[in-house]
């Protein structure tokens, strides 16, 4: 009681102190986790990259439509088959008002792919990054490389001399649930600056007044709060709390549209959601089969996959906002193969025979780990997933829980069994398939393969996708992969979700394709 | 028949003051009827509930969202309809109450044996150990329950093999709630304990030479009881509601086993969309049956309280 007054009185005061300040427009916005860091290397996740794309910024980045816009370089052009030269922007500055100079880009270059980094992704195929100038690098590819500007889109540039200053060179370690100076505080060089931050409960920017170019939103204050609870969210939007909020409930969709005061933006989304099987572990973590790996045969991967019926997972739990999928990618994703993109029919019975033929005619338990305040109706899909494999008689045990604590564990790999969504960040199916589909390696490839699938020919054909200038021979070799893949039952995607965005009828801003909420385009009109 | 024999021991206590008291207490028999109902149902859900909801393969999906009886688009075999997942409500209530019970009753069990046991102690003894235990109660007070619950859950998963981790939720869940709920019995108890030592028959008791525990146990304890009797049956809600955030968290049961709380929070996320009955159905349970502890509980102290007798 007495902690509830006091938190009204300050909000109350502080929400007196801000309406004094001349023409400042703040805009509040939830979603229903936090970012989990201010580290912009810690976690390749879409709502901690939106966050932080306001705070820094990449050399090359993606505009309204999603097309490759300069940021932080103003123009590249590739020098020789594996060297790409981009010239940096001048004059520009880091929040802390140190210049943004080629030292900068080196620097975030080996933070990225320094031990602890989630970016190794993007940084993976570099081999090294060259100073040219104070204000020109090369990046020097270990193969030739010809997509690279469009795949550098969320590697966020540092400042060198901030991070020595602050003691945090390397990026904290999600997976060991470490923290650094770097974790609470930033200083980028985007149009927004952090003011405050208090992890899980809310978090202050403020416009940025000497960003190198115009800035076209109107708003001046951003305050952003996670709202786990969906009903709770839409109780804050409706009530005015709010200006934005996203995920809209699915349920809820139709009840904010009805309401004079507030409009659902919803589009498709290019994030797919899939599960993925341990291949890899000789005996898996979390099972009653000693000795053995069932998820190595391919039947019985296939078995689950027919035993899921996701036209009712998108019919009842998506409430029809999902896009049932067979493939690792959306449509709109270059690379994207539509006759493949066929799912195997639901089948029970078959299910069952292929369990039985690879010598689980009983089933067998597996344990599941899901997030319950990522995706969209995540902790429910797993439920469905559960009750769906428990007709071939395979036990579940499901674990779900919030992002904070899932993440951590499944990107250490500590699961056998697990639901993860992905939006390639380059919009290119290459991707998906060096993170999600090659064998993990220490260049960064298979990252984000957490059950290690593994297959030869697709590890060979990743590098030649990414080299490859010919866009028709690039396509089949796409084409090829996703086929092999499919054809193994190498992950169980599941469907594309929808995105639905809630706020208020004055609030305009651009919803892209990969949920992601640049503060920068948002513009509140005032009531006249 | 004709033969008197001594009066058996339920006569005994069907004929003394605790029975007498409350068969004379309308609201006392009724709460205590419903309470039972729940406990029965509770217990015998497996035999009594229509369907198994914990059993996935009887599940179907295609069911989910099924309004209950009365309301168009029901379905007969749903009398109160189905969640989210096609789980009947009425037999996810009667299961989920099972968890809920066990876990309410043990963990409120628990913080009043550590706080009561403390809260005597401090208060009879006074001085250093009186400070020590008060401030550690303070210490105790600053962490919410999740916190320590995630703590003692970190605890286990690093000490326990992992098959086992499925296993201890339910213990995790009591200890956690147990744990950080004694401050509130000890800070009670030692208040009433340190009005009461002053008083008449416990300088009688130790005068003529009773040992400190007994004196402790057997004649103040009777004597603070009261106010820890109310704070128990508010608290066993408390702790159900607790233990659906924390399974929400990953620390309790799985979500294909709810509970009570845990049917209670899927179904707020429905309220707007008018699929009200997922969360209104089990949140009426959960008033029946705390009212119902509730009015027990203060009945009860009515009756052990030897001032009213």
């Amino acid at each position: 009681m007495n902690i509830c007054t006091r938190l009204f009185t300050a909000a109350m005061l502080a929400a007196a102190l801000g309406a004094t300040a001349a023409g400042a427009v703040t805009f509040k916005f939830a979603d229903q986790g936090d970012a989990l860091s201010m580290d912009p290397h810690m976690l390749n996740e879409s709502l901690q990259l939106s966050i932080m794309g306001n705070v820094y910024e990449p050399l090359a980045g993606h505009g309204k439509q999603l097309e490759l816009v300069p940021v932080l370089a103003v123009s590249w052009k590739q020098t020789a088959p594996t060297v790409w030269r981009f010239n940096l922007r001048q004059n520009v500055k880091f929040h802390d008002g140190t210049p943004f100079t080629a030292d900068d880009v080196i620097f975030s270059f080996e933070r990225a792919k320094a031990e602890g980094s989630d970016m190794k992704t993007y940084v993976g195929p570099f081999k090294e990054v060259k100073k040219i100038d104070d204000h020109t690098v090369d990046i020097i590819t270990n193969e030739p490389f010809p997509i690279l500007p469009d795949t550098i889109g969320f590697w966020y540039m540092m400042s060198k001399s901030w991070c020595e200053k602050n003691n945090a060179t390397s990026p904290a370690d999600v997976r060991k649930g470490k923290e650094n100076p770097a974790t609470l505080r930033a200083n980028g060089t985007g149009p927004f600056m952090l003011k405050s931050r208090e992890p899980g409960v809310r978090t202050v920017f403020v416009v940025n007044p000497n960003y190198w170019t115009k800035i076209e939103s109107n708003i001046t204050e951003v305050v952003f709060t996670p709202i786990g609870n969906a009903a709770t969210r839409v109780a804050a939007l409706a009530s005015g709390e709010i200006d934005m909020m996203e995920p809209v409930p699915l349920q809820d969709i139709d009840k904010l549209k009805e309401n004079p005061t507030l409009k659902v933006l919803t589009g498709p989304e290019l994030r797919t959601i899939f599960l993925g099987m341990d291949q890899k572990r000789d005996e898996l973590l979390y099972s009653n089969i000693k000795g053995k790996n069932p998820f190595k045969d391919k039947r019985v991967r296939q078995a689950f996959y027919q035993a899921i019926d996701e036209n009712a997972i998108a019919k009842t739990v998506m409430r029809g906002a999902a896009t049932p999928t067979n493939l690792m990618v959306a449509p709109g994703i270059r690379g994207f193969a539509a006759d493949e993109n066929k799912r195997a029919p639901y089948d029970v019975a078959a299910a069952k025979k292929l369990l039985a033929e690879a010598g689980y005619p009983n089933g067998f338990e597996v344990g599941m780990n899901c997030p319950n305040d990522r995706y969209v109706n995540d902790a429910q899909i797993c439920q469905a997933v559960a009750a769906m494999l428990a007709k071939i008689d395979v036990k579940v045990n499901l674990v779900a829980e919030t992002k904070a604590t899932y993440f951590p564990k499944i990107l250490s790999r500590d699961t056998s069994f697990y639901l993860l969504g992905w939006t390639p960040a380059s919009y290119d199916s290459h991707n998906p398939i060096f993170a999600l589909l090659m064998t993990p390696g220490d260049k960064g490839q298979g990252q984000f393969n957490l059950g290690s699938y593994s297959n030869k020919r697709v590890d060979e054909l990743g590098p030649q996708i990414a080299s490859e200038l010919d866009a028709k021979k690039r396509d089949a070799m796409i084409h090829e992969v996703f086929k092999v893949h499919s054809d193994e039952f190498g992950h169980i995607p599941l469907h594309q979700q929808a995105l639905a965005w809630g706020m208020k009828k004055n609030v305009e801003l651009v919803q892209l394709a990969d949920n992601i909420n640049f503060l920068k385009w948002i513009v509140i009109k005032r009531p006249d | 028949m004709t033969t008197v024999a001594a009066p058996s021991r339920f006569a005994v206590w069907w004929n003394g003051d605790i029975a007498y008291s409350f068969r004379h207490a309308p609201v006392a028999v009724v709460s205590a009827v419903v309470l039972v109902i729940f406990l029965g149902a509770a217990l015998f859900a497996p035999w009594v509930a229509p369907h198994n909801p914990f059993d996935l393969a009887t599940l179907n999906l295609l069911d989910a969202l099924t309004p209950p009886h009365g309301v168009e688009g029901a379905k007969p075999e749903y009398l109160l309809g189905t969640d989210d997942q096609g789980r009947d409500l009425l037999s996810a209530i009667m299961f989920g109450t099972r968890i809920s019970l066990l876990v309410g009753l043990a963990a409120v069990a628990l913080a009043v044996l550590i706080g009561v046991t403390l809260g005597l102690v401090s208060g009879y003894a006074g001085g250093r150990l009186d400070a020590f235990i008060m401030r550690a109660a303070d210490v105790q007070l600053s962490f919410p329950a999740i916190l320590i619950a995630l703590l003692i859950d970190g605890i286990l998963r690093a000490v326990l093999p992992r098959s086992a981790h499925g296993d201890v939720a339910l213990i995790v869940l009591v200890i956690a709630i147990g744990v950080s709920n004694w401050p509130q019995y000890a800070r009670t108890v030692r208040g009433s304990t340190l009005v009461e030592k002053s008083k008449e028959y416990v300088q009688a008791a130790r005068v003529i030479g009773v040992g400190t525990p007994s004196i402790v146990f057997r004649h103040l304890l009777p004597n603070v009881l009261g106010p820890v009797l109310v704070l128990a049956t508010i608290n066993i809600a408390t702790a159900i509601l607790v233990e659906a955030t924390l399974s929400f968290l990953g620390v309790g049961v799985p979500p294909t086993r709810p509970s009570l709380g845990t049917l209670i929070r899927i179904g707020q996320d429905y309220l707007f969309s008018g699929e009200w009955w997922i969360t209104i159905f089990p949140g009426a349970a959960l008033v029946i049956m705390v009212l119902a502890i509730n009015l027990l509980g203060d009945w009860l102290r009515d009756a052990l309280n030897p001032k009213l007798r």
